[in-house]
């Protein structure tokens, strides 16, 4: 009974969330005159396979940048820039690939690594700022971020090369590109062989914080700075790593695509993933399997949104709204829970204590 | 994550009173001083553009939108909530403007604006007032939604239209201007001759007496009245109380739910504002896209102005004057800008020297050579350089002066109905 009930709890926000934003979503397409039905039939005609993969690939990408974000969130720190730093990671990855001063996967190991770096630097900037100059990342990374874009505008037309209508970094040589997975007979579209990245990730998230001191210390710091202080954590410490291995995974986002499709940086860069990232860390609480729900309804709703158009004529704009309304809403939701909870809680409490009494 | 992340600061010590508050006759100071250094850096490297009453003109055009933006930062941060939600109130501010302007006119377009930016403000004060959500995540969450609302309305209701299209509205009218030719005919001709400083100041009062908009007016006059009413006010020390200690607050019977409510709505409609001067004066109409940032501008030109209307003008100036140098092409007035920006980090630090900061007055110093030293070395400055400007500017004001900036005390700070006690 008590677990039903907690497990009736946890379930109640997200599908609450979920329901909000459906009503939502309808009485927008209702209030501009488009084809509601049309809307719900594309939602739910079951993918086919191309667009399976492309709702993994996509959604390994967004599962990556979330869990980016909760590392910081889990110590309360608003990372914010997890869009800059994908994006300096992934421009610093295409140069050191491009330039290919390694034969085949010695070069992809080493453009890996340069991701990390340059990812980790950029968030470390903002750890740095906050610990010594007692800065808000919050500021910070949202200024680090416009700059990332333009640093690597400015970069990519100092070293770039022009291949006709659009500038990029030097292509990836064809020995260093990671293949893919073909899932399905018959389908062209693969899954991107770092695509495993994602779950690599999720396990050594899992266990780094729940089975390490380092965890135990960030959980720590996030539950409590005080009593994280009390017990001996150098909370500055654990801001500037905590920056760092966040911005690291950042880093390692974009890998995905450049090793598996796009082999260099350029007008193809997906520019909104650590954003999205930021929506899919909230909306899955923070937890390895959480996130991976979450990352996959995204990755789900923007796969339809390119279909909406087509069959329901629909713009697929729309998907962003719901997206946005998800977040809201299942935080939202999430509060009326816990208060709900809170009073149960008291309520029960109260029970015994008047039976204790009696 | 429901613990308080305070933007700006969270140094540990109180800051001392006497920093924060600056006189408005040193302010004037610098602003003299920076105008007679401006203005001997155009005569010596002929760079005319730096200060010409065109440029002043689209400063004033590219700085409105970035201030209205910062005071409706004020207005929100004074009472306690943190927007970041700015960016995404200013598009449907504008897509407000577009759709209304349009249709009604022109005045209809900037009330549409202002009511939509509202619209987003009234979903940000129900999740961070009344459910208690983290205020960045609200913020985040409509800064995701806006955009996505605003350009599938936009195709849903300018794509039929003659002269629109799925991703702008038609044109419509500019509002009303204001030129007085008998003073902007002759300051005109006296810019013309690049004496030192006359004709300078013949170039700003040019500025302001040709085609100024009527909407900078009202902006400028929201300005001055943001300052007489949070400042002056029985209801403004309210509102700023709820910022700054939520709890003593209602222990005096102030609605605290209300204020923070008033000051997100405020927030809201001045976001709007700035975005329905995008559209009805920056542009002619609205157009997916055109905020672009220009919000978390108005957040770094809050923060530079320490939470305060009149220095946040000035931060808002200041990066309206670089966009547009940047936008006229003018790689000559960047470049001479390099000299002007060397010249006064150096003058800086000599004062931080004699407030016996030295540490700072080093970091400053070289700072200062490093600006010489790449204005001796290039002809010109990459257009990306310019358009960092303001976001590297609040970092280092927030890195460097950040013990002479005080944001509200509690802003950001999640309050509970009766947790007073």
């Amino acid at each position: 009974m008590v677990l039903l009930r907690r497990i009736g709890l946890g379930l109640a926000a997200p599908v609450l969330a979920l329901v909000i934003a459906a009503v939502l979503s309808s009485l927008l397409l209702l209030s501009t005159g488009d084809d509601v039905s049309g809307f719900w039939e594309t939602l739910f005609t079951a993918p086919k396979d191309r667009n399976v993969i492309n709702i993994l690939n996509y959604g390994s990408l967004l599962y990556m940048s979330g869990i980016a974000a909760a590392i910081g969130f889990r110590m309360n720190l608003f990372n914010i820039g997890v869009n800059g730093q994908y994006q300096i990671g992934f421009f610093a990855a295409a140069v050191v690939a491009g330039e290919a001063w390694l034969p085949g996967k010695a070069n992809t190991l080493v453009a890996i690594f340069a991701a990390m770096l340059a990812g980790a630097l950029w968030a470390g900037i903002a750890g740095v700022l906050r610990v010594y100059r007692g800065v808000s990342e919050v500021i910070s990374t949202i200024m680090l971020n416009a700059i990332a874009g333009l640093l690597v505008g400015y970069l990519v037309k100092q070293w770039g090369i022009s291949s006709g209508v659009t500038t990029g970094t030097k292509p990836v040589p064809k020995n260093s590109w990671i293949g893919g997975f073909a899932l399905f007979d018959g389908v062209p579209t693969e899954l991107y062989g770092l695509a495993l990245l994602a779950p690599v990730l999720g396990i050594a998230y899992y266990v780094v914080l729940n089975r390490t001191r380092f965890g135990f210390d960030l959980r720590a710091t996030g539950s409590s700075e005080s009593a994280a202080v009390a017990a001996g954590v150098d909370v500055r410490r654990m801001v500037i790593v905590t920056m760092l291995l966040s911005g690291m995974v950042a880093g390692l986002i974009g890998m995905a695509t450049l090793f598996g499709s796009t082999h260099n940086y350029g007008s193809s860069f997906q520019s909104s993933i650590g954003f999205a990232g930021i929506a899919v860390a909230l909306l899955g609480r923070n937890h390895p399997i959480g996130i991976a729900f979450a990352a996959l309804i995204f990755a789900f709703l923007q796969d339809r949104s390119g279909l909406l158009n087509i069959t329901a004529g629909i713009s697929p704009e729309i998907i962003a709204v719901t997206q946005g309304i998800i977040v809201l809403a299942v935080v939202i939701a999430y509060e009326i829970v816990r208060r709900y909870r809170v009073t149960l809680e008291q309520a029960a409490v109260a029970r015994q204590v008047e039976e204790v009494r009696a | 994550m429901s613990v308080a992340v305070t933007p700006g600061t969270t140094s540990a010590s109180p800051l001392p009173p006497e920093e924060a508050k600056r006189s408005p006759l040193e302010l004037v100071a610098w602003g003299v001083g920076v105008f007679l250094l401006v203005s001997l850096v155009r005569v010596l490297t002929d760079a005319n553009d730096v200060i010409s009453a065109g440029t002043l003109q689209a400063s004033v055009v590219a700085a409105i939108p970035i201030a209205l933006a910062g005071l409706g930062g004020i207005w929100s941060e004074r009472a306690g909530v943190v927007n970041i939600g700015l960016e995404g109130m200013m598009v449907l501010g504008a897509l407000g403007a577009g759709y209304f302007g349009y249709e009604y006119g022109i005045a209809a377009g900037v009330i549409g604006g202002v009511a939509l930016g509202a619209a987003g403000a009234a979903v940000h004060s129900l999740a961070t007032v009344v459910f208690g959500v983290d205020h960045i995540v609200s913020g985040v969450a409509i800064n995701i939604m806006a955009p996505g609302l605003a350009a599938y309305l936009a195709k849903a209701l300018f794509t039929d239209l003659p002269g629109g299209g799925p991703t702008q509205s038609p044109p419509f009218g500019n509002p009303p201007t204001i030129t007085i030719d008998a003073i902007a005919d002759p300051a005109k001709d006296l810019q013309d001759k690049h004496w030192f400083v006359l004709s300078d100041l013949a170039s700003i009062v040019a500025a302001l007496t040709r085609e100024l908009s009527v909407l900078t007016l009202i902006a400028l006059a929201l300005i001055v009245a943001t300052a007489w009413i949070l400042w002056k006010t029985g209801f403004g020390l309210r509102l700023r109380s709820v910022g700054e200690s939520p709890s003593a607050a209602e222990s005096l019977g102030v609605n605290v739910y209300r204020f923070k409510t008033i000051g997100v709505l405020a927030s809201g409609m001045l976001a709007g504002l700035g975005g329905a001067y995008l559209a009805c004066v920056s542009a002619q109409g609205y157009q997916n896209g055109m905020v672009n940032g220009l919000g978390y501008i108005g957040l770094a030109a809050m923060i530079f102005g320490n939470w305060r209307p009149g220095l946040m003008l000035a931060g808002a100036t200041l990066f309206g004057y670089t966009r547009t140098l940047q936008l006229r092409g003018g790689s000559d007035s960047l470049h001479a800008l390099l000299l002007v920006i060397a010249v006064l980090l150096i003058v800086y630090a000599v004062l931080l020297l004699r407030g016996g900061r030295r540490t700072q007055a080093i970091v400053t110093v070289l700072l200062g050579a490093g600006f010489l030293l790449w204005f001796i070395t290039t002809d010109s400055v990459p257009p990306e350089f310019t358009g960092m400007a303001p976001y590297v500017t609040t970092l280092f004001v927030l890195a460097f002066l950040s013990q002479s900036l005080r944001p509200p005390k509690a802003d950001g700070q999640i309050y509970r109905k009766g947790s007073a006690g």
